[in-house]
């Protein structure tokens, strides 16, 4: 459990700017990398969901997760392949990777209802991680403006998940 | 052309011209950003609701009452021609916070 937290603490210190301060900011690759990485994140986290989760609406927010991040991430591909930028791995990407599958470890020996909860407590947490890094360091980091205007309209988009996240969890109180 | 064929045209136009109020119109309402806009929107039973999505990802258009559930792939729109008079709330089943009102008049 101790490293398990360190691991968390961690990688949210890397997403909260100190150990991108310490190499100054990050490039446009590692940024795309870290946001492509963030969406491959919640889309395994949410296929897991959808053959554990036994509440409906837990398991329509799994789907809703799927179809959003895939489509997120393949403009993104998209757009790296156009600028003709290779995504460069980073200390953050594998921070959130290490932390994402401690996760999926942990809700794994969950299940019913248990499973339902601390899944859904987790979108909320991850959402709020992800987009308080995009604000405060990705956004304001990225160079290129196309990447930049990904990343806002990815911003929008995952609030939105945040927001829809927080009811589902409030709902299954 | 005979001056016999322009009066008929000019009686058909006037009388399309003037017919236009009464006819259907087409009411547009865009989703971007997850947020639909005009988020209260006056119209007519008759009348045709188009949505536009703007975003990168899906949404959809469903009434509480389940009058009515329209799929809107990204950058693509979507339509439906009112039925029923009354006031209908309805949101993406994607994105719930996404919600709007449609004040549908006889």
């Amino acid at each position: 459990m101790l490293v398990r937290l360190s691991a968390a603490i961690a990688a949210m210190m890397f997403l909260n700017g100190a150990a991108l301060a310490q190499g100054a900011k990050p490039t446009d690759p590692q940024i795309a990398h870290i946001a492509y990485t963030a969406g491959v994140i919640d889309i395994a986290a949410a296929k897991q969901a959808l053959t554990k989760a036994s509440n409906k609406d837990v398991k329509a927010f799994a789907e809703d997760m799927v179809r959003d991040h895939e489509a997120v991430n393949k403009q993104a591909l998209d757009l790296v392949k156009k600028l003709n930028v290779t995504p460069q791995d980073n200390d953050t990407s594998k921070a959130l990777t290490k932390q994402a599958a401690d996760k999926r470890a942990e809700l794994d020996k969950l299940s019913g209802a248990a499973f339902d909860k601390a899944y859904v407590a987790n979108e909320v947490a991850y959402h709020k991680q992800v987009n308080s890094a995009l604000e405060t360091q990705l956004i304001p980091s990225s160079n290129n403006a196309e990447l930049k205007s990904l990343l806002q309209t990815g911003l929008k988009i995952f609030q939105g998940h945040q927001q829809h996240a927080e009811h589902v969890a409030a709902e299954l109180k | 052309m005979s001056s016999e064929r322009l009066v008929v045209i000019v009686a058909v136009v006037a009388f399309s011209v003037m017919a236009a109020p009464a006819r259907a119109a087409t009411i547009q309402i865009v989703m971007e950003n997850l947020v639909i806009a005009p988020a209260e929107a006056s119209a007519k039973v008759g009348d045709t609701i188009e949505w536009t999505n703007k975003d990168i990802v899906a949404h959809t258009a469903t009434a509480d009452n389940g009058d009515f559930d329209v799929m809107l792939q990204p950058h693509k729109t979507g339509a439906f021609v009112l039925k029923k008079a009354g006031t209908v709330q309805y949101y993406c089943r994607f994105h719930p916070n996404m919600k709007a009102t449609l004040k549908i008049d006889q």
